[in-house]
Protein backbone atom coordinates (compact mmCIF):
# COMPACT_ATOMS: atom_id res chain seq x y z
CA UNK A 1 0.00 0.00 0.00
CA UNK A 2 2.84 2.78 0.86
CA UNK A 3 4.50 2.21 -2.70
CA UNK A 4 0.63 2.63 -4.36
CA UNK A 5 0.21 5.80 -2.55
CA UNK A 6 4.33 7.03 -3.35
CA UNK A 7 3.76 5.98 -7.21
CA UNK A 8 0.52 7.88 -6.60
CA UNK A 9 1.45 10.65 -5.48
CA UNK A 10 4.59 10.80 -8.13
CA UNK A 11 2.45 10.44 -10.83
CA UNK A 12 0.05 13.16 -9.25
CA UNK A 13 2.63 15.83 -9.81
CA UNK A 14 3.90 14.62 -12.96
CA UNK A 15 0.46 14.90 -13.99
CA UNK A 16 -0.27 18.44 -12.43
CA UNK A 17 3.30 19.99 -13.90
CA UNK A 18 1.65 18.94 -17.03
CA UNK A 19 -1.59 20.34 -16.64
CA UNK A 20 0.03 23.66 -15.92
CA UNK A 21 2.83 23.70 -18.89
CA UNK A 22 0.76 22.08 -21.67
CA UNK A 23 -0.48 24.84 -23.87
CA UNK A 24 -3.37 23.08 -25.32
CA UNK A 25 -6.55 23.55 -22.95
CA UNK A 26 -7.71 20.13 -23.87
CA UNK A 27 -4.78 18.21 -23.09
CA UNK A 28 -3.73 20.57 -20.18
CA UNK A 29 -7.06 19.23 -18.90
CA UNK A 30 -6.76 15.47 -19.25
CA UNK A 31 -3.32 15.80 -17.61
CA UNK A 32 -5.62 17.48 -14.72
CA UNK A 33 -8.04 14.57 -14.90
CA UNK A 34 -4.74 11.92 -14.63
CA UNK A 35 -3.90 14.11 -11.59
CA UNK A 36 -7.22 13.75 -10.37
CA UNK A 37 -7.20 9.89 -10.60
CA UNK A 38 -3.95 9.67 -8.91
CA UNK A 39 -4.81 11.45 -6.15
CA UNK A 40 -8.09 9.48 -5.90
CA UNK A 41 -5.59 6.28 -5.75
CA UNK A 42 -3.50 7.84 -3.21
CA UNK A 43 -6.59 8.44 -0.71
CA UNK A 44 -7.37 5.06 -1.29
CA UNK A 45 -4.37 3.93 -0.10
CA UNK A 46 -4.43 5.77 2.62
CA UNK A 47 -7.78 3.54 4.16
CA UNK A 48 -10.65 6.07 2.66
CA UNK A 49 -12.07 3.92 -0.47
CA UNK A 50 -15.68 6.44 0.10
CA UNK A 51 -14.01 9.57 -0.49
CA UNK A 52 -11.55 8.01 -3.04
CA UNK A 53 -14.74 6.54 -4.99
CA UNK A 54 -16.35 10.77 -4.52
CA UNK A 55 -13.03 11.91 -6.01
CA UNK A 56 -13.35 9.52 -9.12
CA UNK A 57 -17.22 10.84 -9.14
CA UNK A 58 -17.39 14.56 -8.84
CA UNK A 59 -14.24 15.75 -9.66
CA UNK A 60 -12.91 13.54 -12.30
CA UNK A 61 -16.24 12.42 -13.38
CA UNK A 62 -18.67 14.86 -13.09
CA UNK A 63 -16.42 18.42 -13.21
CA UNK A 64 -13.65 17.66 -15.37
CA UNK A 65 -16.49 16.91 -17.78
CA UNK A 66 -18.06 20.19 -17.59
CA UNK A 67 -14.56 21.58 -17.86
CA UNK A 68 -14.04 19.50 -21.20
CA UNK A 69 -17.31 20.66 -22.47
CA UNK A 70 -16.79 24.23 -22.06
CA UNK A 71 -13.58 24.20 -23.70
CA UNK A 72 -14.76 22.26 -26.51
CA UNK A 73 -17.78 25.07 -26.82
CA UNK A 74 -15.12 27.73 -26.74
CA UNK A 75 -13.32 25.69 -29.11
CA UNK A 76 -9.87 27.50 -28.55
CA UNK A 77 -7.95 27.41 -31.81
CA UNK A 78 -4.07 28.63 -32.66
CA UNK A 79 -4.64 32.11 -31.18
CA UNK A 80 -5.08 30.82 -27.47
CA UNK A 81 -2.21 28.48 -27.58
CA UNK A 82 -0.32 31.56 -29.21
CA UNK A 83 -1.35 33.67 -26.24
CA UNK A 84 -0.06 30.75 -23.97
CA UNK A 85 2.65 30.48 -24.96
CA UNK A 86 3.67 33.67 -24.36
CA UNK A 87 2.34 33.72 -20.76
CA UNK A 88 4.87 30.74 -20.42
CA UNK A 89 7.78 32.78 -20.42
CA UNK A 90 10.56 32.10 -18.29
CA UNK A 91 10.24 35.24 -16.58
CA UNK A 92 6.50 34.64 -16.00
CA UNK A 93 7.04 31.62 -13.86
CA UNK A 94 10.45 31.59 -12.09
CA UNK A 95 9.65 34.03 -9.25
CA UNK A 96 6.69 31.87 -8.24
CA UNK A 97 7.91 28.48 -9.08
CA UNK A 98 11.15 29.57 -6.70
CA UNK A 99 9.11 30.70 -3.34
CA UNK A 100 6.58 27.65 -3.67
CA UNK A 101 9.96 25.81 -3.87
CA UNK A 102 10.85 27.00 -0.66
CA UNK A 103 7.77 26.32 0.71
CA UNK A 104 8.12 22.62 -0.55
CA UNK A 105 10.94 22.35 1.57
CA UNK A 106 9.37 24.10 4.77
CA UNK A 107 6.64 21.39 4.00
CA UNK A 108 8.79 18.71 3.42
CA UNK A 109 10.92 18.96 6.57
CA UNK A 110 7.88 19.55 8.87
CA UNK A 111 6.26 16.33 7.66
CA UNK A 112 10.02 14.62 8.21
CA UNK A 113 10.48 16.05 11.33
CA UNK A 114 6.88 15.16 12.85
CA UNK A 115 5.49 11.96 13.95
CA UNK A 116 3.01 10.23 11.45
CA UNK A 117 -0.78 10.10 11.70
CA UNK A 118 -1.02 7.80 9.10
CA UNK A 119 -2.65 4.54 10.44
CA UNK A 120 -3.17 3.04 7.14
CA UNK A 121 -4.37 -0.11 8.30
CA UNK A 122 -7.74 0.76 9.66
CA UNK A 123 -10.17 1.49 6.86
CA UNK A 124 -12.72 4.14 7.24
CA UNK A 125 -15.80 3.15 5.43
CA UNK A 126 -18.62 4.97 4.30
CA UNK A 127 -20.85 4.52 7.02
CA UNK A 128 -18.42 6.38 9.79
CA UNK A 129 -18.04 8.96 6.90
CA UNK A 130 -21.77 9.24 6.67
CA UNK A 131 -21.98 9.72 10.61
CA UNK A 132 -19.03 11.96 11.05
CA UNK A 133 -20.46 14.05 8.28
CA UNK A 134 -23.82 14.00 9.28
CA UNK A 135 -22.97 13.73 13.36
CA UNK A 136 -20.14 16.24 14.45
CA UNK A 137 -20.47 18.26 11.16
CA UNK A 138 -23.40 18.78 10.06
CA UNK A 139 -23.38 22.45 10.19
CA UNK A 140 -20.48 22.57 7.68
CA UNK A 141 -22.87 20.14 5.40
CA UNK A 142 -25.63 22.66 5.66
CA UNK A 143 -23.34 25.40 4.91
CA UNK A 144 -22.31 23.77 2.10
CA UNK A 145 -25.84 23.15 0.75
CA UNK A 146 -26.51 26.93 1.11
CA UNK A 147 -23.78 27.75 -0.41
CA UNK A 148 -24.52 25.41 -3.43
CA UNK A 149 -28.32 26.82 -3.42
CA UNK A 150 -27.60 30.31 -3.83
CA UNK A 151 -25.12 29.00 -6.71
CA UNK A 152 -27.81 27.14 -8.23
CA UNK A 153 -30.16 30.01 -7.88
CA UNK A 154 -27.89 32.95 -9.14
CA UNK A 155 -26.91 30.70 -12.11
CA UNK A 156 -30.76 30.47 -13.06
CA UNK A 157 -31.21 33.86 -12.75
CA UNK A 158 -27.83 34.70 -15.05
CA UNK A 159 -29.56 32.44 -17.75
CA UNK A 160 -33.16 33.60 -17.43
CA UNK A 161 -31.91 37.00 -18.21
CA UNK A 162 -30.10 36.17 -20.77
CA UNK A 163 -32.09 34.36 -22.90
CA UNK A 164 -35.26 36.77 -22.66
CA UNK A 165 -32.26 39.46 -23.54
CA UNK A 166 -31.25 37.47 -26.48
CA UNK A 167 -35.03 36.35 -27.34
CA UNK A 168 -35.57 40.36 -27.70
CA UNK A 169 -32.32 40.99 -29.66
CA UNK A 170 -33.16 38.40 -31.72
CA UNK A 171 -36.52 39.59 -32.54
CA UNK A 172 -35.66 43.20 -33.51
CA UNK A 173 -32.49 41.55 -35.64
CA UNK A 174 -34.62 40.01 -37.39
CA UNK A 175 -37.15 42.66 -38.05
CA UNK A 176 -34.37 45.14 -38.94
CA UNK A 177 -33.35 42.27 -41.78
CA UNK A 178 -36.81 42.00 -43.09
CA UNK A 179 -37.25 45.65 -43.36
CA UNK A 180 -34.13 46.15 -44.55
CA UNK A 181 -34.81 43.35 -47.65
CA UNK A 182 -38.63 45.07 -47.79
CA UNK A 183 -36.38 48.48 -48.75
CA UNK A 184 -33.94 46.30 -51.05
CA UNK A 185 -37.53 44.81 -52.66
CA UNK A 186 -38.93 48.39 -53.28
CA UNK A 187 -35.57 49.65 -54.41
CA UNK A 188 -35.10 47.06 -56.61
CA UNK A 189 -38.78 47.78 -57.80
CA UNK A 190 -38.45 51.21 -58.71
CA UNK A 191 -35.51 50.72 -60.53
CA UNK A 192 -37.71 49.68 -63.46
CA UNK A 193 -37.47 45.75 -63.84
CA UNK A 194 -40.81 44.69 -62.02
CA UNK A 195 -40.03 41.19 -60.98
CA UNK A 196 -41.98 42.06 -57.19
CA UNK A 197 -45.30 42.50 -59.26
CA UNK B 1 -0.33 -20.67 -4.16
CA UNK B 2 -3.74 -21.45 -4.55
CA UNK B 3 -4.65 -18.62 -2.79
CA UNK B 4 -2.18 -16.27 -4.69
CA UNK B 5 -3.41 -17.28 -8.18
CA UNK B 6 -7.27 -17.44 -7.49
CA UNK B 7 -8.00 -13.44 -7.94
CA UNK B 8 -6.04 -14.16 -11.23
CA UNK B 9 -8.01 -16.74 -12.55
CA UNK B 10 -11.29 -15.05 -11.97
CA UNK B 11 -9.79 -11.80 -13.70
CA UNK B 12 -8.66 -14.18 -16.50
CA UNK B 13 -12.47 -15.78 -16.25
CA UNK B 14 -14.21 -12.20 -16.26
CA UNK B 15 -12.67 -11.17 -19.22
CA UNK B 16 -13.15 -14.27 -21.09
CA UNK B 17 -16.83 -13.97 -20.45
CA UNK B 18 -17.21 -10.55 -20.93
CA UNK B 19 -15.22 -10.13 -23.95
CA UNK B 20 -17.14 -13.21 -25.85
CA UNK B 21 -20.42 -12.11 -24.86
CA UNK B 22 -19.93 -8.46 -25.74
CA UNK B 23 -18.94 -9.80 -29.33
CA UNK B 24 -21.84 -12.79 -29.26
CA UNK B 25 -24.51 -9.96 -28.54
CA UNK B 26 -23.49 -8.34 -32.01
CA UNK B 27 -25.02 -11.25 -33.54
CA UNK B 28 -27.89 -11.83 -30.83
CA UNK B 29 -28.93 -8.05 -31.31
CA UNK B 30 -29.10 -8.47 -35.13
CA UNK B 31 -30.72 -11.80 -34.86
CA UNK B 32 -33.07 -10.67 -32.20
CA UNK B 33 -33.97 -7.15 -34.02
CA UNK B 34 -34.61 -9.26 -37.24
CA UNK B 35 -37.21 -11.56 -35.37
CA UNK B 36 -39.27 -8.85 -34.00
CA UNK B 37 -38.96 -6.54 -37.22
CA UNK B 38 -40.00 -10.21 -39.27
CA UNK B 39 -37.17 -10.86 -41.22
CA UNK B 40 -34.38 -13.37 -40.82
CA UNK B 41 -31.43 -11.25 -40.00
CA UNK B 42 -27.68 -13.03 -40.05
CA UNK B 43 -28.65 -16.32 -41.03
CA UNK B 44 -25.89 -17.52 -43.26
CA UNK B 45 -22.36 -18.17 -41.77
CA UNK B 46 -22.05 -21.04 -39.63
CA UNK B 47 -25.23 -22.61 -38.05
CA UNK B 48 -27.92 -20.20 -36.87
CA UNK B 49 -25.26 -17.36 -38.67
CA UNK B 50 -23.51 -17.32 -35.69
CA UNK B 51 -20.36 -17.54 -37.50
CA UNK B 52 -21.47 -13.76 -38.24
CA UNK B 53 -19.17 -12.84 -35.37
CA UNK B 54 -16.13 -14.08 -36.61
CA UNK B 55 -16.75 -12.95 -39.90
CA UNK B 56 -17.71 -9.28 -38.32
CA UNK B 57 -13.89 -9.51 -36.23
CA UNK B 58 -12.41 -10.40 -38.96
CA UNK B 59 -13.68 -7.44 -41.15
CA UNK B 60 -13.17 -4.73 -38.20
CA UNK B 61 -9.22 -6.07 -37.64
CA UNK B 62 -8.82 -6.03 -41.04
CA UNK B 63 -10.49 -2.61 -42.17
CA UNK B 64 -7.60 0.33 -42.57
CA UNK B 65 -7.51 2.02 -39.50
CA UNK B 66 -7.35 5.83 -40.72
CA UNK B 67 -6.59 8.72 -38.58
CA UNK B 68 -7.95 11.93 -40.28
CA UNK B 69 -4.68 14.50 -40.59
CA UNK B 70 -7.14 17.45 -39.12
CA UNK B 71 -7.66 15.25 -35.60
CA UNK B 72 -5.93 15.69 -32.48
CA UNK B 73 -4.12 12.48 -32.57
CA UNK B 74 -2.84 11.41 -29.23
CA UNK B 75 -7.00 12.05 -27.88
CA UNK B 76 -8.65 10.71 -31.09
CA UNK B 77 -6.52 7.42 -30.25
CA UNK B 78 -7.10 7.54 -26.38
CA UNK B 79 -10.92 7.79 -26.73
CA UNK B 80 -11.90 4.55 -27.46
CA UNK B 81 -9.55 2.80 -25.40
CA UNK B 82 -11.20 4.71 -22.09
CA UNK B 83 -14.92 3.38 -23.12
CA UNK B 84 -13.41 -0.04 -23.41
CA UNK B 85 -11.26 -0.03 -20.04
CA UNK B 86 -14.04 1.82 -17.81
CA UNK B 87 -16.77 -0.79 -18.99
CA UNK B 88 -14.18 -3.44 -18.25
CA UNK B 89 -12.92 -2.40 -15.16
CA UNK B 90 -16.01 -2.07 -13.75
CA UNK B 91 -16.90 -5.47 -13.32
CA UNK B 92 -13.66 -5.98 -10.82
CA UNK B 93 -16.73 -5.40 -8.45
CA UNK B 94 -19.59 -7.36 -10.06
CA UNK B 95 -19.81 -10.50 -7.85
CA UNK B 96 -21.15 -13.98 -10.48
CA UNK B 97 -21.73 -16.06 -7.69
CA UNK B 98 -20.36 -16.08 -3.89
CA UNK B 99 -16.85 -15.50 -3.50
CA UNK B 100 -16.85 -15.17 -7.05
CA UNK B 101 -16.05 -11.37 -7.30
CA UNK B 102 -12.68 -9.66 -8.23
CA UNK B 103 -12.83 -6.71 -5.66
CA UNK B 104 -15.43 -6.95 -3.00
CA UNK B 105 -14.66 -3.10 -2.17
CA UNK B 106 -16.83 -1.81 0.59
CA UNK B 107 -17.93 0.84 -1.90
CA UNK B 108 -18.99 -1.17 -4.87
CA UNK B 109 -21.92 1.55 -6.04
CA UNK B 110 -19.71 4.17 -5.67
CA UNK B 111 -17.07 2.49 -7.91
CA UNK B 112 -19.51 1.51 -10.52
CA UNK B 113 -20.92 4.93 -10.68
CA UNK B 114 -17.30 6.89 -11.12
CA UNK B 115 -16.66 4.37 -13.90
CA UNK B 116 -19.38 5.12 -15.99
CA UNK B 117 -18.76 8.77 -15.00
CA UNK B 118 -15.33 8.33 -16.02
CA UNK B 119 -16.75 5.95 -19.23
CA UNK B 120 -18.24 9.93 -20.86
CA UNK B 121 -14.73 11.04 -21.49
CA UNK B 122 -14.41 8.90 -24.22
CA UNK B 123 -17.81 10.00 -26.18
CA UNK B 124 -16.91 13.68 -25.64
CA UNK B 125 -13.47 13.55 -26.25
CA UNK B 126 -13.93 11.34 -29.53
CA UNK B 127 -16.15 14.32 -30.50
CA UNK B 128 -13.74 16.64 -30.06
CA UNK B 129 -10.62 15.44 -31.12
CA UNK B 130 -12.48 14.30 -34.59
CA UNK B 131 -12.19 18.04 -35.65
CA UNK B 132 -15.59 17.29 -37.67
CA UNK B 133 -18.95 19.49 -36.29
CA UNK B 134 -20.83 16.76 -36.47
CA UNK B 135 -18.98 14.40 -34.30
CA UNK B 136 -18.28 17.50 -31.98
CA UNK B 137 -22.15 18.15 -31.84
CA UNK B 138 -22.29 14.18 -30.85
CA UNK B 139 -19.92 14.95 -27.85
CA UNK B 140 -21.83 18.30 -26.68
CA UNK B 141 -24.75 16.00 -26.72
CA UNK B 142 -23.31 13.31 -25.10
CA UNK B 143 -22.00 15.01 -22.19
CA UNK B 144 -24.64 16.70 -21.55
CA UNK B 145 -26.99 13.89 -21.84
CA UNK B 146 -24.57 11.61 -19.39
CA UNK B 147 -23.84 14.62 -17.09
CA UNK B 148 -27.62 14.64 -16.65
CA UNK B 149 -28.74 11.19 -16.42
CA UNK B 150 -25.86 10.38 -14.17
CA UNK B 151 -27.69 12.51 -11.45
CA UNK B 152 -30.29 10.85 -10.86
CA UNK B 153 -29.01 7.37 -11.65
CA UNK B 154 -27.15 7.54 -8.46
CA UNK B 155 -29.82 8.91 -6.64
CA UNK B 156 -32.29 6.11 -7.69
CA UNK B 157 -29.89 3.37 -6.52
CA UNK B 158 -29.49 5.35 -2.69
CA UNK B 159 -33.06 3.35 -2.21
CA UNK B 160 -31.21 -0.24 -2.51
CA UNK B 161 -28.72 0.80 -0.40
CA UNK B 162 -30.88 2.52 2.36
CA UNK B 163 -32.83 -1.19 2.45
CA UNK B 164 -29.61 -2.84 2.17
CA UNK B 165 -27.71 -0.85 4.66
CA UNK B 166 -24.33 -1.18 2.52
CA UNK B 167 -22.54 -0.07 -0.51
CA UNK B 168 -21.40 -3.73 -1.22
CA UNK B 169 -22.90 -5.40 -4.28
CA UNK B 170 -22.51 -8.86 -2.48
CA UNK B 171 -24.45 -7.62 0.50
CA UNK B 172 -26.79 -5.87 -1.45
CA UNK B 173 -27.46 -9.75 -2.82
CA UNK B 174 -27.62 -11.13 0.17
CA UNK B 175 -30.03 -8.59 1.39
CA UNK B 176 -32.65 -9.78 -0.90
CA UNK B 177 -32.92 -13.37 0.54
CA UNK B 178 -36.75 -12.69 1.60
CA UNK B 179 -37.86 -10.10 -1.49
CA UNK B 180 -36.15 -8.77 -4.59
CA UNK B 181 -35.53 -5.02 -3.79
CA UNK B 182 -37.90 -4.63 -7.03
CA UNK B 183 -40.87 -4.82 -5.28
CA UNK B 184 -40.43 -2.21 -2.66
CA UNK B 185 -38.12 -0.14 -5.04
CA UNK B 186 -39.92 -0.06 -8.21
CA UNK B 187 -40.07 3.00 -8.69
CA UNK B 188 -36.04 3.36 -7.90
CA UNK B 189 -35.69 0.55 -11.11
CA UNK B 190 -37.56 2.55 -13.73
CA UNK B 191 -35.45 5.36 -13.21
CA UNK B 192 -32.22 3.45 -12.92
CA UNK B 193 -33.48 1.25 -15.84
CA UNK B 194 -33.80 4.63 -18.19
CA UNK B 195 -30.79 6.35 -16.82
CA UNK B 196 -28.79 2.97 -17.83
CA UNK B 197 -30.38 3.20 -20.84
CA UNK B 198 -29.17 6.52 -21.05
CA UNK B 199 -25.67 6.26 -19.89
CA UNK B 200 -25.01 3.54 -22.15
CA UNK B 201 -26.05 5.57 -25.24
CA UNK B 202 -28.79 3.23 -26.44
CA UNK B 203 -32.00 3.83 -28.64
CA UNK B 204 -33.78 5.78 -27.70
CA UNK B 205 -31.13 7.76 -26.08
CA UNK B 206 -28.71 7.91 -28.67
CA UNK B 207 -28.71 11.18 -29.62
CA UNK B 208 -24.96 11.29 -29.72
CA UNK B 209 -24.53 9.36 -32.53
CA UNK B 210 -28.19 9.98 -34.00
CA UNK B 211 -27.15 8.80 -37.35
CA UNK B 212 -30.39 10.75 -39.67
CA UNK B 213 -28.83 13.69 -38.29
CA UNK B 214 -25.41 13.73 -37.40
CA UNK B 215 -24.49 11.01 -39.77
CA UNK B 216 -23.33 8.83 -36.57
CA UNK B 217 -21.98 11.91 -34.23
CA UNK B 218 -18.89 11.27 -32.18
CA UNK B 219 -17.67 8.40 -34.49
CA UNK B 220 -18.48 9.62 -37.40
CA UNK B 221 -14.56 9.70 -38.30
CA UNK B 222 -13.40 6.25 -36.68
CA UNK B 223 -13.27 3.35 -38.61
CA UNK B 224 -11.27 -0.23 -39.12
CA UNK B 225 -10.89 -1.49 -34.72
CA UNK B 226 -10.64 1.75 -33.15
CA UNK B 227 -14.71 2.26 -34.43
CA UNK B 228 -14.89 -1.53 -33.20
CA UNK B 229 -13.94 -0.73 -29.84
CA UNK B 230 -17.01 1.71 -29.71
CA UNK B 231 -19.28 -1.08 -30.97
CA UNK B 232 -17.55 -3.78 -28.60
CA UNK B 233 -17.51 -1.05 -25.54
CA UNK B 234 -21.32 -0.09 -25.91
CA UNK B 235 -21.86 -3.66 -25.18
CA UNK B 236 -19.86 -4.47 -22.76
CA UNK B 237 -21.98 -1.74 -21.25
CA UNK B 238 -25.19 -3.06 -21.93
CA UNK B 239 -23.67 -5.90 -20.14
CA UNK B 240 -22.86 -4.29 -17.10
CA UNK B 241 -25.86 -2.41 -16.59
CA UNK B 242 -28.20 -5.35 -17.30
CA UNK B 243 -26.12 -7.08 -14.32
CA UNK B 244 -25.85 -4.41 -12.49
CA UNK B 245 -29.98 -4.24 -12.58
CA UNK B 246 -30.04 -7.92 -11.81
CA UNK B 247 -28.09 -7.61 -8.65
CA UNK B 248 -29.44 -4.69 -6.89
CA UNK B 249 -32.97 -4.89 -7.64
CA UNK B 250 -33.43 -8.69 -8.67
CA UNK B 251 -31.35 -10.82 -6.31
CA UNK B 252 -28.29 -11.57 -8.69
CA UNK B 253 -27.67 -15.05 -8.01
CA UNK B 254 -30.11 -15.77 -5.58
CA UNK B 255 -32.77 -18.38 -6.89
CA UNK B 256 -33.95 -21.99 -6.36
CA UNK B 257 -32.00 -25.48 -7.20
CA UNK B 258 -30.04 -24.23 -9.92
CA UNK B 259 -26.65 -22.92 -9.69
CA UNK B 260 -26.07 -19.40 -8.49
CA UNK B 261 -23.85 -18.39 -11.86
CA UNK B 262 -26.88 -19.91 -13.82
CA UNK B 263 -29.67 -17.44 -12.43
CA UNK B 264 -27.08 -14.61 -12.39
CA UNK B 265 -26.65 -15.54 -16.09
CA UNK B 266 -30.33 -15.28 -16.81
CA UNK B 267 -31.42 -12.58 -15.33
CA UNK B 268 -28.99 -10.53 -17.05
CA UNK B 269 -29.39 -11.66 -20.53
CA UNK B 270 -33.13 -10.76 -19.81
CA UNK B 271 -32.22 -7.35 -19.41
CA UNK B 272 -29.61 -7.44 -22.29
CA UNK B 273 -32.93 -8.82 -24.40
CA UNK B 274 -34.91 -5.90 -22.88
CA UNK B 275 -32.34 -3.10 -24.34
CA UNK B 276 -32.55 -4.65 -27.42
CA UNK B 277 -36.27 -4.50 -27.35
CA UNK B 278 -36.38 -0.90 -26.55
CA UNK B 279 -34.18 -0.95 -29.90
CA UNK B 280 -36.58 -2.23 -31.60
CA UNK B 281 -39.36 -0.84 -30.45
CA UNK B 282 -39.09 2.87 -29.10
CA UNK B 283 -38.35 6.14 -31.21
CA UNK B 284 -35.86 8.71 -30.46
CA UNK B 285 -37.02 11.99 -28.71
CA UNK B 286 -35.52 15.01 -29.57
CA UNK B 287 -32.66 16.35 -27.26
CA UNK B 288 -34.42 19.42 -25.53
CA UNK B 289 -37.29 16.79 -24.49
CA UNK B 290 -34.43 14.29 -22.96
CA UNK B 291 -33.09 17.38 -21.37
CA UNK B 292 -36.25 18.20 -19.81
CA UNK B 293 -37.35 14.94 -19.03
CA UNK B 294 -34.26 14.30 -17.41
CA UNK B 295 -34.17 17.75 -15.08
CA UNK B 296 -37.86 18.35 -14.96
CA UNK B 297 -39.41 14.98 -13.93
CA UNK B 298 -37.08 11.80 -13.13
CA UNK B 299 -34.80 13.98 -11.21
CA UNK B 300 -38.10 14.91 -8.73
CA UNK B 301 -38.92 11.36 -9.13
CA UNK B 302 -35.27 9.97 -8.08
CA UNK B 303 -35.45 12.80 -4.78
CA UNK B 304 -38.61 12.10 -3.89
CA UNK B 305 -38.53 7.57 -4.40
CA UNK B 306 -34.98 8.37 -1.75
CA UNK B 307 -37.00 10.84 0.61
CA UNK B 308 -40.03 8.02 0.75
CA UNK B 309 -37.67 5.54 1.30
CA UNK B 310 -35.77 6.78 4.15
CA UNK B 311 -38.78 7.92 5.84
CA UNK B 312 -40.25 4.51 5.73
CA UNK B 313 -37.33 2.64 6.60
CA UNK B 314 -36.61 5.44 9.63
CA UNK B 315 -40.20 4.73 10.63
CA UNK B 316 -40.16 0.93 10.86
CA UNK B 317 -37.06 0.61 12.68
Amino acid sequence: MTTLFYLAGILAVVATLFAVTRRHAVHALLYLIVSLLAVAVDFFALGAPFVAALEVMIYAGAIMVLFVFVVMMLNLAEHAMEVERAWLKPQSWLGPALLALILLVELAYGTATSPSALSPTNSIGPKQVGVALFGSYWIGVELASLLLMAGLVGAFHLGRHAIAKEGEHHVTSTDATRTDTRSDLVHAGSGGTSHAA
Amino acid sequence: MMAKFLPLLVIAVVLFVVLNLAAGLIWVERRLLALWQDRYGPNRVGPFGLGQIVADSIKLFTKEDWIPPFADKPVFVLAPAIVVATALISFAVVPFAPGFVIADLNVGILFLLAMSSLGVYSVVLAGWSSNNKYSLLGGIRASAQMMSYEVFMGLALLGVVILAGSFRLTDIVEAQRGMWFVIPQFLGFILFLIAGVAETRRLPFDLAEAESELIAGFHSEYSGMKFGMFFVGEYIGVILISATIALLFFGGWLGPVLPPAFWFGAKTMFFICLFILFRAGLPRPRFDQLMSWGWKVLLPLALINLLVTGAVVLARR
